[in-house]
C-alpha cells in the first residue's frame, strides 16, 4: 500500500507537483478531523476499554447542531469579517457543545451506566453501543431527513496562502489551528489537572482508583465531555467543508478508529499521528485509486493493523493517556 | 518409546530482562510420581508452563515421548497440542467450565480428542452415537474413580474447593493421558481434603497406570506422595533426588526448607 | 434535597424524557427542508382516538407518562406478591412431566398456524414479504447464531456472506456481466450447494487469519469485510453489474418430473423455505448437544482451560464462522432467487445489525429464542411495511431496533427465551464468579 504510493509518486512527482502538494494539504486537513475524532475513541477505549461504536453519531449531532447555528444566523447573506469569525467559533463552540452533552449525559448514562453497575461483560457495551448508533442515526434520519444537507457558509473561504502553488485556504487554515488549540488544551488538561491525573488513575485500574478516593463516574463523564467535545467541532468542521446528514458519521467514524488504532489505541498523541498519516496516505492514493475504493483503502489498513500489528505505531498505552 | 516422558535438557525462559527458568534440565521417567518444589517465584509454573506449551522457552529443548511413535518437541507447540499428543494438567486456581455440570465437564474431557466432524454432529449417525455412549461411560466411570458420581448432574461452579479439584483431575484424565500435571492441587483446601488427595494421586498412578508431575507448596504432601523431587531456587535446578535424600540436603535446607518450614506448617 | 427525593424526581424526569422521546419516535417525520418539524408536530398535532379522545399529542404522551409512573409505582410497592404469584404459576409449567406435553402441544399448534399462514393471508406481496423478511431472516438468526450464540464470536460482516451467496446464483444462472461457469447456466436450484461452498470457504478464509483477535477488534475486522464487500458490489459494474442490479431476472426454482413442471410461486417458497427453516432446526439442534456444540461452550468459558483438555479453539472458531457464512450464503441464494434480483444496496452494515439484533433479542444461543425473536421483530417489520402507521417510514424500523439493542443489553442480556447456559454464564459473570474477564461472547480480556 505505502509502497504503491511511494513509487506512484517518485515517478509522478516532477508532473503533478501542484496535485502532490494540493492532496498533502487536503490530506493534513482531513487528517487533523480524523484525529480530533480518533481522541474520543481511544480516551473511552482507554477507560472503559469500548470500542464506542456511536461516536460517529457523536461527530454527526455536532455537525447537526452547527449547521443549525448557520442556517439561523447565515442563511442566504455572505458574512465577512468579524461577523464570519464570530460564526465560525459560535459553530464550533454550539457543535462541541452539543456533541459533549449528548456523549456525557445521553449515551454514557443510557447506554453505558446502566451496564456498568451491572458489571456486564465487555462485548455488552459493544452491543448497546451498536443499538446507540442505530437508534441516533436514524433518529437524526427520521427528523432531519435522509439527503445530504449542504451547510450555509459563514465565510468566503478565500485563499490565505499557496504552498509550492497548491492553496491554502481559510478552511484549511481554520481546521489546523482548531486541531492544534484542541490538541494543546487536551495535553494540558490530561497531563497536569487533577482531572487528568483521576483520567490516568482509572485508565491504569478502576478498582484502585476508586479506593483511592477517585470519583469514578465523575471521571467517566468527563472522558465523554472531552471526547465528545472534540468530535462535536470536528462534526461542524467536516460539515462545513461537505455536508451533513443522518449517515454522515459512520465513514469517517471508522477512519478515526483506524486511526486511533494506528496510533495506538489509548494513546492521545498517537491518535492524531495516526488521524495524520491515515488523511496524508488516503488523499496520496487519490490519483491512482478511483474515489469509489478510497473507503476500501482505510479498510484494508485497518483490517492488516488489527491483525498484525494492532499495538499500532506508538504502542498501546493503556493506563498513560497522554 | 523412550522411558522419559519429559525429557527437558538446559532451558532457559526470559521474561524481558527476568530470568524465569536458567538452564534446567530435567527428566521425567515413565510412571513416576515427580515432584517440583521450590520458594514462591522459583520457576516452578513457568516450568509447568514451559512443559504444557503455554510458554516459550527461547534457549534448550523439551521432548515429550507420551504414546508411541516419535517423540516430539514441546517448544513452540501450542497448548492443545501438548494435551493432544497425551499430557493432561490441572490449574492452580481451579478453572472449570462453571456453567456446565460436573459430567458435562468430564465428558468435554473425553471427547476431546476424537475428530471435530460437524457434519456427523449433524446427521448423528450410528458412529456418532457409538462415540456419545462411549464418552458417557468413560465420564461416569472417571466421577465414580474420583468420587464425584453423587454430583454428577451439579452445577460444577456450587463444588467445594476440593471437589473442584478432583473434578479438574476427572476432566484431565478423560483425555486418556499418559501424564498428568498437577499445578498446586493442594492449594485452597482442608487438611482432611489434602489426604483425600493424596490418595487419589496414588491411585492415578498405580490404577490408571498414569505418570504424574506435581508442583506443590504443601511439604506434607509432597513428601507423603512423590518418589523423586527437584528442587528450584531462582530459576535453577539446586538438588534432586528422594524425599529422604532431599530433606538431607544441605543446600535445600538452606535455600528452602529452613525458611519455609515454619511458614508451610503454619499454612497447613 | 434529600437522596430519596433526588432519586424520585430522577425517576420522574426520565418518565418525562422517555415519554417525549416516545413521542418524537412515532410521531411524524421531518424532512431537509424543515428539520424542525418533526419535533414540534410530534407534540402539537391534533390526535383523535376512534373519536372517544379529542385533543393534542403532547397530552396522549402525558398522561401516558403518568399512567406509566403511577404503575410502575404501584409495582414497587406491591409488586412482590405479583412477582412471586408469576413465578409459581411458571414453575407448574416447568414440571418436567407437564413441560415435555406442552411443548409437544406448542410445536402442533405451530406447525398448523404455519400450514394456515399462506392460505389466511392472500395479499402475493405480504406472502413474498414473509418469505424473504421472516422465513429468510430465521435462517438468517440461525446461522448468525452459532457464530454469536455457541461460538461467542461478534460477526458484523455477516452481510458480506449473504452477498456473496446471492452473487453466486446470480452467476452460476448466467445473470452477471461475466458469464456463467463453462458458459453453462444452471438452474437456480442447482447454485444452491455451490453457493454453501463458496460462502464456506469465504468464512474460512477470512476466519482463519482473524479468529485469533479479541472479541471488539474481530467484530471491527469483520465490519471492514463486509463495507469491502459492499463497495465491491458497488463498483465492479463489469463484473456485479454495479448499484443498478442484475440483469436479467434470476429464475424462480422450478421442479421437474417427467412432463410435470412445477413452479415455485410465493405459496410454493413459503412451504419450501419454511422446510428449510425446518431442517436448520433440526440439524443446528442436533449439533447444540453434539461434542462440538460442549467444545463451543468451553472455549466461550474459559479458553485457556479448553486448550488444556486438547481442544483447538481457532479451529473450533473457524468452524462456527463458516457455518455462519454458509448459512448466510444459503440464504442469499435462496432469496436472490425468489427476488429475482440482486441489489448492492441490500447489503450494508444495516442488514448485518438487523439480524443481530435478531439474535440478541431472541436470546444468543438459544434455538428457540432466536426463532421466537426473529419471527415476532420480522413479523411486525412486515406488517409495519404493509401497513405503515401515519407518520411511520420504512428506515424508521432501524430506530426502533437500535432501540431494542440497547433495552436488551439494559434489561434482559439472556434475551427474550434465554438459552439455560448463556443466563448461567451471564448471571455467574456478574456475580464474579468464574474466570476473570468475559463469559458472555467468550472474550478473554
Amino acid at each position: 500500500m505505502i509502497a504503491s504510493i511511494l513509487s506512484f509518486w517518485s515517478t509522478h512527482f516532477a508532473l503533478m507537483k501542484i496535485e502532490f502538494w494540493y492532496l498533502v494539504v487536503s490530506g493534513i486537513t482531513t487528517g487533523f478531523l480524523y484525529g480530533m475524532v480518533a481522541v474520543g475513541y481511544t480516551m473511552v477505549y482507554g477507560i472503559l476499554r469500548l470500542i464506542n461504536f456511536a461516536h460517529s453519531e457523536i461527530f454527526m449531532t455536532g455537525a447537526f447542531a452547527g449547521y443549525f447555528l448557520m442556517r439561523e444566523f447565515v442563511g442566504n447573506n455572505t458574512p465577512s469579517g468579524v461577523q464570519s469569525i464570530l460564526l465560525i467559533l459560535g459553530g464550533i463552540a454550539v457543535g462541541a457543545l452539543a456533541s459533549s452533552l449528548m456523549a456525557a449525559f445521553v449515551l454514557e448514562r443510557v447506554a453505558y451506566r446502566p451496564l456498568r453497575k451491572r458489571k456486564a461483560p465487555p462485548l455488552a457495551y459493544l452491543i448497546s453501543a451498536i443499538g446507540a448508533s442505530y437508534f441516533l442515526q436514524n433518529l437524526a434520519g427520521k427528523e432531519f431527513g435522509r439527503n445530504p444537507i449542504a451547510v450555509p457558509q459563514p465565510y468566503g473561504n478565500a485563499n490565505v496562502f499557496t504552498v509550492f502553488g497548491a492553496p491554502f485556504n481559510q478552511y484549511d487554515l481554520l481546521v489546523v489551528i482548531a486541531g492544534i488549540l484542541s490538541l494543546v488544551a487536551l495535553d494540558i488538561i490530561v497531563g497536569r489537572t487533577k482531572l487528568g491525573r483521576s483520567l490516568r488513575a482509572v485508565a491504569q485500574d478502576m478498582e484502585t482508583a476508586s479506593l483511592m478516593g477517585v470519583d469514578i463516574d465523575r471521571t467517566i463523564m468527563f472522558t465523554f465531555l472531552i471526547g465528545g467535545a472534540m468530535a462535536g467541532a470536528a462534526g461542524f468542521l467536516w460539515g462545513l467543508n461537505s455536508n451533513v446528514g443522518s449517515t454522515m458519521g459512520f465513514v469517517p467514524g471508522i477512519k478515526a478508529f483506524t486511526s486511533a488504532v494506528l496510533g495506538g489505541i489509548g494513546n492521545l498523541r498517537g491518535a492524531m499521528l495516526g488521524g495524520m498519516i491515515l488523511g496524508i496516505v488516503e488523499n496520496l492514493a487519490q490519483p491512482f485509486v478511483s474515489s469509489a475504493y478510497i473507503d476500501v483503502v482505510a479498510f484494508a489498513i485497518l483490517v492488516g493493523l488489527l491483525m498484525f500489528r494492532p499495538t499500532g505505531i506508538l504502542g498501546e498505552r493503556l493506563g498513560r493517556v497522554a | 518409546m523412550s522411558d522419559l516422558v519429559f525429557d527437558v535438557k538446559n532451558v532457559t525462559l526470559r521474561f524481558g530482562g527476568v530470568v524465569s527458568l536458567n538452564d534446567v534440565t530435567m527428566e521425567h521417567r515413565r510412571g513416576e510420581i515427580l515432584a517440583v518444589i521450590g520458594p514462591n517465584g522459583a520457576g516452578k509454573t513457568s516450568l509447568f508452563n514451559s512443559l504444557t506449551g503455554v510458554y516459550r522457552p527461547q534457549e534448550g529443548t523439551i521432548t515429550l515421548s507420551a504414546r508411541e511413535g516419535h517423540p516430539i518437541s514441546v517448544i513452540g507447540r501450542g497448548a492443545h497440542r501438548i494435551a493432544a499428543a497425551g499430557v493432561a494438567r490441572t490449574f492452580q486456581a481451579s478453572r472449570m467450565f462453571s456453567a456446565l455440570t460436573t459430567f458435562e465437564n468430564v465428558k468435554i474431557g473425553a471427547e476431546s480428542h476424537r475428530g471435530i466432524g460437524a457434519v456427523g454432529a449433524m446427521l448423528r449417525g450410528p458412529a456418532t452415537r457409538r462415540d456419545e455412549k462411549a464418552s458417557d461411560d468413560k465420564t461416569m466411570e472417571l466421577l465414580e474413580f474420583v468420587g464425584l458420581k453423587d454430583q454428577a448432574n451439579v452445577l460444577s461452579a456450587s463444588l467445594s474447593y476440593g471437589a473442584r479439584r478432583r473434578l479438574e483431575i476427572a476432566r484431565g484424565l478423560a483425555t486418556s493421558p499418559v501424564a498428568l500435571l498437577l499445578d498446586e492441587p493442594a492449594a485452597g483446601t482442608n487438611p482432611a481434603e489434602k489426604l483425600e488427595l493424596a490418595n487419589l494421586i496414588r491411585r492415578v498412578r498405580d490404577e490408571l497406570g498414569v505418570t504424574i508431575l506435581l508442583i506443590e507448596h504443601d511439604m506434607k504432601l509432597v513428601m507423603s506422595v512423590a518418589e523423586r523431587l527437584y528442587v528450584l531456587n531462582f530459576g535453577s535446578v539446586i538438588a534432586t533426588g528422594t524425599p529422604e535424600e532431599i530433606r538431607a540436603n544441605p543446600a535445600v535446607i538452606e535455600a528452602y526448607l529452613g525458611s519455609s518450614e515454619t511458614q508451610t506448617s503454619e499454612a497447613s | 434535597m434529600t437522596p430519596e427525593l433526588r432519586a424520585r424526581l430522577g425517576r420522574l424526569a426520565s418518565f418525562f424524557a422517555i415519554a417525549a422521546l416516545v413521542a418524537v419516535m412515532t410521531g411524524p417525520s421531518g424532512s431537509n427542508d424543515s428539520p424542525t418539524l418533526g419535533f414540534t408536530q410530534s407534540f402539537a398535532q391534533p390526535y383523535s382516538y376512534f373519536g372517544l379522545f379529542r385533543g393534542q399529542r403532547w397530552m396522549v404522551f402525558l398522561t401516558l407518562a403518568l399512567v406509566v409512573l403511577g404503575l410502575h409505582t404501584l409495582w414497587r410497592r406491591g409488586g412482590s406478591g405479583v412477582r412471586s404469584k408469576a413465578q409459581s404459576f411458571r414453575q407448574t409449567f416447568d414440571a418436567p412431566g407437564r413441560r415435555r406435553t406442552s411443548a409437544l402441544s406448542a410445536l402442533v399448534v405451530v406447525a398448523v398456524v404455519a400450514l394456515l399462514v399462506p392460505h389466511l393471508i392472500t395479499n402475493p406481496g405480504i406472502q413474498s414479504g414473509i418469505v424473504e423478511q421472516v422465513l429468510a431472516y430465521v435462517i438468517l438468526a440461525l446461522g448468525l447464531n452459532v457464530v454469536v450464540g455457541w461460538a461467542g464470536l461478534l460477526d458484523l460482516g455477516y452481510v458480506g456472506f449473504y452477498a456473496i451467496g446471492a452473487y453466486v446464483t446470480a452467476w452460476m444462472t448466467g445473470r452477471l456481466p461475466i458469464a456463467a461457469p463453462f458458459h453453462h447456466p444452471v438452474s437456480s436450484f442447482a447454485a444452491i450447494p455451490v453457493a454453501i461452498v463458496f460462502t464456506m470457504l469465504a468464512g474460512v478464509i477470512l476466519g482463519a487469519p482473524t479468529l485469533r483477535l479479541r472479541g471488539d477488534y474481530l467484530a471491527i475486522v469483520t465490519l471492514g469485510f463486509g463495507e469491502i464487500i459492499l463497495v465491491f458490489s458497488n463498483n465492479l459494474t463489469n463484473v456485479t453489474g454495479g448499484a443498478q442490479g442484475t440483469n436479467p431476472y434470476i429464475p424462480s426454482f422450478t421442479f421437474r418430473i417427467g412432463g410435470i413442471k412445477y413452479l415455485f410461486g410465493n405459496v410454493g417458497y413459503y412451504f419450501l423455505v419454511a422446510g428449510f427453516v425446518a431442517a436448520t432446526i433440526v440439524l443446528f439442534r442436533l449439533l447444540e448437544h453434539s461434542r462440538v456444540g460442549r467444545a463451543w461452550t468451553a472455549i466461550r468459558e474459559d479458553e485457556v482451560a479448553a486448550e488444556s483438555i486438547g481442544i483447538n479453539p481457532l479451529k473450533y472458531k473457524v468452524m462456527a464462522f463458516a457455518i455462519g457464512a454458509s448459512v448466510s450464503g444459503f440464504a442469499g441464494a435462496v432469496t436472490a432467487s425468489q427476488i429475482g434480483v440482486v441489489y448492492p444496496n441490500t447489503f450494508s452494515l444495516y442488514f448485518s445489525v438487523n439480524v443481530l439484533t435478531l439474535v440478541i433479542f431472541g436470546g444468543m444461543g438459544s434455538i428457540l429464542g432466536v426463532i421466537v425473536g426473529s419471527v415476532l421483530v420480522q413479523g411486525i417489520a412486515v406488517y409495519l411495511r404493509f401497513y405503515p402507521p401515519s407518520g411511520y417510514q420504512a428506515s424508521d424500523l432501524y430506530m426502533y431496533l437500535g432501540a431494542l439493542l440497547i433495552m436488551m443489553m439494559i434489561y434482559r442480556p439472556a434475551g427474550l427465551v434465554p438459552s439455560k447456559r448463556r443466563r448461567r454464564e451471564i448471571r455467574q459473570a456478574e456475580a464474579g464468579i468464574g474466570h476473570e474477564g468475559d463469559v458472555l461472547l467468550g472474550e478473554q480480556p
